[in-house]
């Protein structure tokens, strides 16, 4: 009977597990976010109402709740306030669905749970692996959402990359250099073509950052959420030394 | 003080006897065997786990918007400007996984024990009518998020009634009230989930426990002790329900409502399980998503429905099976044939049939949450087949012959002699 309800046990664990193996094609890099690095979540939420917002929204975040991540409201409408939104609106944009859609082919979604959509990791591989290809309408493609509609909007900082098959005989050391990602048999490599404002270190760390402040707009609550479960499993505890002491006694003359 | 409280129950019971009786009948002097183990605190946190989707079902009411266009977000707003409404809607998305998990394993014990053999035929019945009772709620509600999961999901299971010769166009275009599930669907779904479903639940919750208290429970020996009254008319091996038993099952509440709150706080989401990824992707009509799971309590039959060909171009076939499965539960009592209740004095064949059908319903549960290329393709032996495809079908075979074979393997069981008495 133990090792059954053992072997039951095990299942779910295992099945979390699997599901969280990579997707098939590009490799996904695992995001380093730390949900509780207020530093971290600052700069991501400027980075996020300079370069994201002005085309996808976050229509069920406000901006005053920025305030969790240590601002003042005053900080939040000088610093992240761009629009004449009042700092308990929402973040909405201006542009259209409609016109969204006639300028990329496809509306920007809105990114207030993007994050818990697509992933931590996802969006962290895909934010850093945009490429120049002349085939497509923007003149950028991306190796983990081959053919989005979304042109490069980090390319100032990121700088102009190729990503290509490595040529055969070659030394494979600029590839291993740059990304581990693979598409397949075939070797493939990124070529940084014009150099970003950032180098390779602090735009990992900008869009890290970014990252971070999306998972953390995916879900606000999710920080206060750990620190109250561990209170509560604490009081259920006391609870249980309670509740067994009182079946003990009632149960002591049963036989 | 007391004195006072006591005259007002007396004033009280003089008025409504009634009261103290069904106390008495169903509590006090209900006498439960004592040798109950870990297996049966699953019927009682079933309805704990009902109290808690109830309570927690009407606070997001008040909040929720059942409207195609504000569906989505009012979920969102729930979860960040309702104070407190995360919970609520955590425990209640929680909660409705706990409701299965809990279910399974009472079922489970049901088929350990032998508890729907004669003479609780009709309280194993009322229980399987709680548990599609269960499946139809559980399916009104995924749709309410508006998420992609929860619109493509229902378009899924809508079509299926499509597929009934003849009248399955109709059927389902009357169950959408739409073409396609729409802001119509959306609003008969929000009825259905929040007030006709759960009273059809609460009156079968009713029927299977006074089903019960007037047979009796049974135990891990499968012996009736009912058998052997001492002089005060009680069974010798029975103890009253209240205190012992809503001593007991407090303990093993607040153990169960630890586990809760673990996946609560920590892992809402259970790695996709409980609440799907994609679901946080608004309902969009025009974007079919690539793979669409249904909620891991429904994927062994959604991986038997798979697993079944089609035939003359329609998936009747598939559906017709997958409403096989569920219906045979209904005559587990007279598939059984065995002399014996408990698994403790059956033979080699009875236990082997069900280890084999939990490893079963587990797999076909696992394939039905994956696409069926999840093991690759089979060499040209099978024709390049899915290995998942062909494994779901033979585990289909397999939950089938479980129930079919039954009546075979059970008479010829070789089972062990059965105590007098309950074994401590």
């Amino acid at each position: 009977m133990k090792k059954l309800l053992l072997a039951l046990a095990l299942v779910p664990v295992l099945a979390v597990f699997s599901a969280q193996a990579s997707e098939d094609g590009y490799r996904l890099d695992h995001a380093p976010i730390d949900p509780k690095d207020l530093l971290s979540l600052q700069s991501g939420a400027r980075t996020f109402v300079n370069y994201c917002l002005n085309c996808h929204g976050a229509q069920f975040m406000r901006y005053n709740r920025l305030t969790d991540l240590g601002l003042t409201e005053a900080e939040i409408r000088d610093n992240l306030l761009f629009t004449d939104a009042k700092v308990g609106d929402t973040m909405k944009v201006a542009l259209q669905a409609k016109d969204g859609k006639a300028m990329f082919g496809v509306a920007p979604p809105d990114l207030s749970v993007v994050a818990r959509a697509r992933g931590a990791d996802w969006i962290y591989t895909y934010l850093r692996t945009f490429y120049r290809d002349p085939a497509t309408p923007s003149g950028w493609n991306n190796a983990v959402f081959p053919t989005v509609a979304m042109p490069h909007v980090l390319w100032t900082l990121q700088g102009e990359r190729a990503y290509g098959p490595a040529p055969k005989g070659e030394s494979k050391e600029a590839g291993k250099a740059e990304e581990g990602g693979h598409g397949g048999e075939q070797e493939m490599q990124w070529t940084q073509l014009t150099p970003g404002s950032q180098n390779e270190v602090q735009y990992d760390t900008t869009v890290r950052d970014l990252v971070n402040f999306l998972v953390y707009m995916g879900e606000p609550s999710a920080v206060n959420r750990k620190r109250l479960g561990v209170v509560v499993l604490f009081a259920l505890g006391i609870l249980f030394i309670f509740a067994y002491a009182l079946k003990k006694e009632y149960w002591k003359d049963v036989h | 003080m007391a004195s006072r409280l006591m005259a007002l129950w007396d004033w009280f019971d003089a008025r409504m006897p009634t009261v103290a009786e069904e106390y008495r009948k169903h509590m006090a002097e209900y006498y439960a065997p004592k040798n109950f183990n870990f297996w049966y605190f699953f019927g009682a946190l079933s309805i704990l786990v009902l109290a808690i989707q109830i309570v927690s079902g009407i606070f997001l009411t008040m909040n929720y918007k059942p409207d195609a266009a504000l569906a989505f977000g009012s979920v969102e707003y729930i979860m960040r400007d309702v104070p407190g409404g995360w919970i609520i809607r955590y425990i209640h998305s929680t909660g409705a996984s706990a409701f299965f998990v809990v279910v399974y394993l009472h079922m489970f014990r049901g088929l350990l024990y032998g508890s729907f053999k004669q003479p609780r035929e009709l309280v194993w019945i009322f229980g399987v009518l709680i548990y599609l009772t269960l499946m139809a709620e559980a399916f009104f509600g995924y749709l309410l998020p508006w998420g992609q999961m929860s619109y493509w999901g229902a378009q899924v299971i809508v079509n299926l009634f499509g597929t009934i010769p003849f009248i399955g166009p109709d059927l389902s275009l009357w169950i959408r009230g739409d073409y396609v599930v729409g802001d119509a669907t959306l609003n008969r779904f929000f009825a259905m989930h929040v007030i006709a479903i759960p009273l059809v639940l609460l009156g079968l919750v009713a029927a299977h426990i006074l089903a019960l208290h007037d047979v009796g429970s049974n135990n891990p020996d499968g012996v009736e002790i009912k058998k052997h009254k001492g002089p005060d008319g009680h069974p010798l091996d029975g103890i009253p329900f209240h205190p012992y038993y809503t001593v007991k099952d407090l303990a093993g509440a607040v153990v169960f409502l630890a586990v809760f709150c673990a996946v609560l706080f920590f892992l809402p989401e259970m790695g996709g399980y409980f609440l799907e990824y994609n679901n946080f992707n608004p309902a969009d009509p025009l974007k079919t998503p690539p793979h669409i799971a249904p909620v891991w309590y429904f994927t062994p039959y959604y991986s038997i429905l798979r697993a079944v060909p089609p035939l003359f171009n329609s998936q009747f076939p598939g559906v017709m099976a997958m409403g096989i499965a569920t219906l045979i539960l209904f005559f587990l009592p007279w598939l059984d044939r065995s002399p014996v209740k408990s698994i403790r004095y059956r033979g080699v064949l009875y236990k082997s049939a069900l280890a084999i059908f939990v490893v079963t319903f587990l797999v076909l549960g696992y394939l039905g949450t994956e696409p069926v290329t999840v093991w690759g393709q089979a060499g040209a032996w099978l024709g390049h087949a899915d290995r998942a495809t062909v494994a779901a079908r033979i585990l289909s075979l397999i939950y089938f012959a479980f129930f079919f074979l039954m009546p075979w393997y059970t008479s010829i069981d070789k089972t062990k002699p059965v105590p007098e008495r309950v074994t401590m």
